[in-house]
């Protein structure tokens, strides 16, 4: 506990309402935070944590309810007023330009001029350097920030919000896209500006995160405050249950594996982006029937690239690829799908489903083409419907009926959407990228049980995610990929955080993080 | 160096023309005033295009431009008659510059307001302004061609010594940039200007940013919306320049459709030009390029087995020239240009948030 405690609230939120059609995302929550303390929001995808610090960074406009800045009412109509009363906001997406400099970035929309028409670098790069070298960081300011790693981007995020010498500082999931080491350091960072006296409102899903960092925790469940706890007298079965309102089981036991023979065999293959680099290096891994290998990695380091070359949306321009024996390596999706590979993509929305359709047309985008959903050239609606609402009863999809468009369900319930039409049928290969990507708890749970059950019935799995967590708890053997090559395949029981995390940041074991990272670059 | 010079195409171009100057002597000032209403409307589409807005109306804004500014110049000229004075300045003529530039702006205002705040189709809207304008301008120009009034005249050129213009390799140079109109001038300083600013300044900062991550710069405290508004309706200055340019600095007349696809093809090359100025300077000199290759065969066709060859293709041939090299520029052959990340995206305030 902080003496600070008792002190006056810098910052206060009373009864703040928002609305949206259909949603509730603020229900009159109230929150009070002081200078030098690290206020922790904690909440699930979707309780509405972004929506408040939206409004109160001025990017939505409250229905109800008014922000109070050392006792006095003011009004933020737009983020240019939030800055003006020095509130500074890391947000949850980088909110950056890459084609412009760290230097433009940081200084953008609150320019040091030379004269009336020409800004003044000089003297921003100075202090940009000089504020970056306080915390440790060397940071050449003239570099394109596109040309950085996600994490350096985000200690360019963290100067950014501090260079406008703000008050309150808040930050949006800001450990979501950094390895345990780089969320260590950040953490580091927060202390310092704490004890500067700053007011740090740092908003998370991740419980131990919380626990660690955070002075208060404010708990918020589907838009209302539900609770709020000292670190000290709290524990993480208790958050987790506060923030989804039932006890739930934090991590699913995955039990035994039998892993069999290889299914895919991936063999020294390289991969383009868009813009033709090459950014997938001699990459070789198999993945056994009956067993989960998960592919850990910060964003950005070829495992998009690598998922396309595997589910067939990309070519690999040398190496093979084989499933169950067969090269597949010019293998287009249609071919793939009639071998058994299902493919839950990393972005659903865009590439899940067609969202206007409604889902029993999701769930044949497939098979619609031939029996039983085809009769010759003409569709059999009947037949569509009676399989969807058997696919909707089976993977609990909570929708009022199988004729609604998608776009009308949560995320959780489009993706087990998705689910439900990639995971049946004579599947052999499940490529998961990314499935729980922003989704709550509950749907959380019933994927990672849908993919255990799936691989117990000798399904061969490739697992990609961000999320460290994720990969750590569902994979028999874990590839760590960084710069475009699996740096090292370990063994998913006995491999610990710290580890993965080391090779994710470094791509080796070294503790040079600092220097390697700044390569990471380019 | 950072992007201001950083466009390779530029020394092509260069080598071209020298090397087109060189065989033909009379094409150089043809060239350059080809060039002058393409680069003007690729002014206008950076306006556009580099704060995240498509604008395919600048065909139909420069058409409304050429006809307001024509037809308000000979009616002023028929109210206040007085004869010309330095580069063929009257008080007419700047009346019908300013009417043609305020017609080209009113057209982007409408611009403005169906992408920005209706947050209509961008494309649509440019559609509706080219279909508008060569309705609008064919019909009034037909109901007063009946009692046209007397032309008003047109600037004219500002002239140098031939001492200077018949300087060897600068003479083509001089005679091409400096010894041209008002608006040729104001093309030129343009270029300069924009580009100056576009990597120099606060405002040229802002616009890049609005262009490719709007949202990034509205977490800043900047207006996304007050500065399309302000940069689409400023891009239309370009357009009215590049309209009055043909009928009352190039030509003194107006004739239904006579911007005949320059709008669009300034669109193509600004991207060949990758959305800086001077890229677009250089590409609309290749365009123009065509154009005066095609004018000077006509004339005078070089000596020597060279002409002979040149003048044994159809004329048609080089008339469809900056058309064929706007469709191999549009088809990415020269390399990829890469637009404004938020080019053509309407930009919404508040989005539901997780």
């Amino acid at each position: 506990m902080t003496p600070e405690l008792h002190s006056p609230a810098l910052l206060e939120m009373r009864g703040i309402t928002k609305r949206y059609p259909g949603v509730v995302a603020n229900d009159g929550i109230s929150l009070q935070i002081r200078a030098g303390e690290i206020h922790a929001l904690l909440g699930e995808n979707g309780a509405g944590k972004t929506t408040l610090m939206n409004v109160l960074y001025g990017l939505a406009a409250p229905d109800e309810g008014e922000i109070l800045m050392e006792g006095q009412t003011i009004k933020i109509a737009s983020p240019h007023d939030a800055i003006e009363r020095g509130i500074s906001m890391v947000h949850q997406h980088f909110m950056l330009v890459p084609v412009l400099s760290v230097a433009d970035n940081i200084l953008l929309g609150d320019e040091p001029m030379k004269n009336l028409v020409f800004v003044d670098r000089s003297v921003a790069s100075a202090r940009i350097r000089e504020l970056g070298a306080s915390f440790g960081w060397e940071i050449d300011p003239d570099r394109p920030v596109g040309q950085l790693s996600v994490g350096w981007q985000q200690r360019v995020e963290i100067l950014k919000a501090i260079y406008r010498n703000a008050k309150v500082l808040v930050l949006d999931e800001p450990t979501a896209v950094l390895t345990p080491q780089e969320t260590k350091e950040i953490f580091g960072v927060l202390r310092r500006l704490k004890a500067e006296g700053y007011a740090i409102i740092f908003i998370s899903h991740k419980l131990y995160e919380v626990l660690e960092i955070a002075d208060t925790i404010t708990v918020i469940r589907r838009g209302k405050v539900v609770g709020s706890r000292q670190p000290a007298a709290t524990n993480e079965d208790d958050l987790a249950e506060l923030m989804v309102g039932r006890e739930v089981e934090l991590t699913v036991d995955r039990g035994e594996s039998h892993p069999a023979g290889s299914m895919l065999e991936v063999e020294g293959i390289f991969v383009n982006d868009d813009r033709g680099r090459e950014v997938v290096h001699d990459v070789t891994f198999e993945v056994r029937a009956g067993e989960i290998f998960g592919i850990a990695g910060v964003a950005g380091n070829g495992q998009d690239e690598l998922v396309g070359a595997v589910t067939g949306l990309r070519r690999a321009h040398r190496g093979t690829i084989r499933l169950g024996g067969d090269d597949v390596t010019r293998a287009d999706p249609r071919r793939l799908h009639k071998m058994g590979v299902g493919f839950v993509p990393g972005d659903r929305q865009r590439f899940g489903l067609v969202l206007s359709f409604p889902l029993s047309d999701n769930l044949v985008l497939n098979d619609y083409y031939h029996p039983p959903y085809a009769r010759g050239l003409v569709r059999d609606d009947d037949a569509i419907l009676r399989g969807a609402e058997a696919a909707i009863a089976r993977y609990d999809v909570r929708t009022p009926s199988a004729t609604v468009p998608s776009q009308t369900l949560s995320g959780g319930n489009q993706q087990k959407l998705i689910v439900a039409r990639e995971f049946e049928g004579d599947v052999r290969l499940l490529v998961l990228d990314q499935p729980t990507r922003g989704l709550d708890v509950g749907s959380i749970e019933f994927i990672h049980r849908q993919a255990i059950a799936r691989r117990d019935t000798g399904v061969a799995i490739l697992l990609v995610s961000a999320e460290l967590d994720e990969v750590l708890e569902l994979s028999d053997r874990i590839g760590v990929m960084y710069r475009g090559r699996i740096v090292e395949i370990l063994d998913g029981r006995s491999a610990s955080r710290e580890e993965v995390g080391l090779l994710m940041a470094t791509g080796g074991r070294s503790s040079g993080i600092q220097q390697q990272i700044v390569e990471t670059g380019s | 160096m950072d992007a201001l010079f950083d466009i390779p195409i530029i020394g092509l171009v260069v080598q071209f023309a020298v090397y087109l100057f060189d065989q033909f002597p009379i094409v150089a000032p043809i060239i350059a005033a080809a060039a002058v209403p393409i680069v003007l409307g690729a002014l206008c589409g950076f306006m556009n295009e580099r704060s995240g807005v498509v604008n395919i109306g600048i065909e139909g804004m420069m058409l409304l431009a050429a006809f307001t500014a024509w037809w308000t110049a000979s009616l002023s000229a028929q109210l206040i008659p007085t004869g010309p004075g330095p580069l063929g300045i009257t008080p007419a003529l700047l009346i019908g510059l300013a009417c043609g530039i305020g017609a080209a702006c009113l057209a982007s205002l409408l611009h403005a307001w169906l992408s920005i705040s209706v947050r209509a189709d961008q494309i649509i809207s440019g559609t509706i302004i080219n279909i508008f304008a060569f309705g609008i301008t064919g019909y009034l120009n037909l109901l007063i061609s009946q009692q046209a009034p007397p032309a008003a005249g047109q600037f004219s050129k500002f002239l140098l010594p031939g001492s200077i213009t018949q300087l060897p390799v600068v003479g083509f140079l001089v005679k091409s940039f400096v010894s041209v109109g008002p608006i040729a001038m104001t093309m030129l300083i343009g270029v300069i200007v924009l580009q100056v600013l576009l990597f120099r300044s606060r405002w040229g900062l802002r616009t890049r940013a609005v262009g490719e991550h709007p949202r990034a710069a509205e977490t800043v405290g900047i207006d996304v919306v007050r500065l399309r508004y302000r940069n689409v309706i400023l891009g239309g200055v370009f357009a009215g320049l590049a309209g009055a340019y043909l009928t009352i600095e190039f030509g003194n007349a107006f004739q239904s459709g006579m911007t005949n696809g320059r709008g669009f093809i300034a669109l193509a090359a600004l991207i060949f030009g990758r959305w800086t100025p001077i890229g677009a300077f250089g590409a609309a000199f290749l365009f123009a390029a065509s154009v005066g290759l095609e004018r000077s065969i006509r004339i005078a066709p070089p000596t020597g087995s060279l002409g002979e060859l040149l003048t044994a293709v159809p004329g048609q041939f080089y008339g469809a020239l900056p058309y064929l090299i706007t469709i191999v520029v549009l088809a990415g052959v020269v390399g990829r240009s890469i637009p404004p990340k938020a080019v053509g995206l309407p930009y919404e305030r508040e989005k539901t948030g997780g």
